[in-house]
């Protein structure tokens, strides 16, 4: 791995295409999942891929990996506040049916 | 430090001096790349309100979208996936390019990429046709008998494709600009910034669509 004289790191043609290829494997294997019906974990299948894909170009293509820690501060940052966004909402959507209104 | 024009001048042609509130190339590297990360989590938190809104009404109505889902063409939806991680890696090796400060290379990278780009939208715009011909889009003609609830799973993915296809189209517009200057030469291992930071907007777009391809096509397939 090659470090410029300003510290960018010059990732290698063959880890992008390998990047590329994993990419196109697990593309191929959660749409092949999606027409079985594996009950709930069509969902758990179809997001973990689609997470670890994402995971891949963030590292690679986007140069996470190879950046200051700040990089990967911000988007631990940023996945936080998305997951209070939705984790909070859903505690209220997804527990109205629990308890018996009055007037329902 | 004594800049004079001449030193101003190189600055500009992908040379060494950072710009002065920098201590050196690398520090302002990396305050442009911080700035553009900061950006795309904005982007994240907007695209996650869609995204929440998704994961309500699909908790709300799951017949209504696997069966909705089941409308749309596996075999587009799939190409279009393939089609976009081709065009990361062609951005990817256009910033690298640029990084070892190699022109040709990276102008027919960066090419490909608004290409593959534009292949992206024509096969979006197809379907968006032929979801107008089968009256699936929300409206006065939608139809789509025996659930009604349809025309919410049909208003988000028009609503979430429309706008990762502006995104795109930003994207191809903002590349536009940087193979100008990457054909002028402005990009070098000095100095390449820009390049970085549009590579990174179209890297996180092609992770919204990683994102949108299961939740919209493949939740109905198996139905």
């Amino acid at each position: 791995m090659k470090t410029q004289s300003d510290g960018a790191h010059v990732v290698p043609v063959r880890v992008y295409l390998a990047v590329f290829a994993a990419l196109m494997v697990l593309t191929a294997v959660t749409t092949a999942a999606a027409f079985h019906d594996l009950g709930p974990l069509n969902n758990v299948v179809a997001l973990g891929v689609a997470t670890l894909k994402a995971t891949l170009v963030v590292l690679f293509f986007m140069h996470a990996r190879y950046g200051t820690r700040l990089t990967p501060l911000v988007i631990t940052a940023g996945l936080f506040w998305l997951l209070i966004l939705i984790a909070l909402s859903l505690t209220d959507y997804l527990t109205r049916g629990w308890l018996g209104v009055p007037g329902r | 430090m004594s800049s004079d024009a001449a030193a101003a001048a190189a600055s500009r042609h992908a040379t060494a001096a950072p710009a002065h509130q920098f201590d050196t190339p690398a520090q302002q590297r990396e305050t442009a790349s911080l700035g553009m990360w900061v950006f795309l989590v904005t982007e994240l938190m907007f695209f996650g309100g869609l995204f929440l809104v998704y994961i309500v009404y699909r908790y709300a109505y799951p017949r209504a979208f696997a069966l909705g889902s089941h409308e749309l063409d596996i075999v587009l939806g799939t190409t279009n996936t393939v089609v976009l991680i081709a065009s990361s890696l062609t951005m990817a090796l256009a910033v690298r390019s640029a990084q070892i400060g190699r022109r040709r290379p990276l102008v027919v990278c960066l090419v490909l990429t608004m290409i593959l780009g534009s292949v992206f939208l024509g096969i979006k715009a197809y379907e968006y046709h032929h979801k107008y011909v089968e009256r699936l889009v929300p409206g006065p003609d939608f139809r789509f008998p025996g659930e009604e609830h349809a025309r919410i799973f049909f208003s988000l993915y028009f609503a979430m494709t429309g706008l990762h296809a502006l995104h795109m189209i930003i994207g191809i517009g903002v590349l536009a600009v940087m193979l100008v200057m990457g054909a002028r030469g402005r990009f070098g291992p000095q100095y390449h910034n820009p390049i970085e930071c549009s590579g990174l907007y179209w890297h996180f777009v092609d992770i919204v669509w990683i994102f949108l391809f299961p939740l919209l096509y493949l939740v109905g397939r198996h139905v």
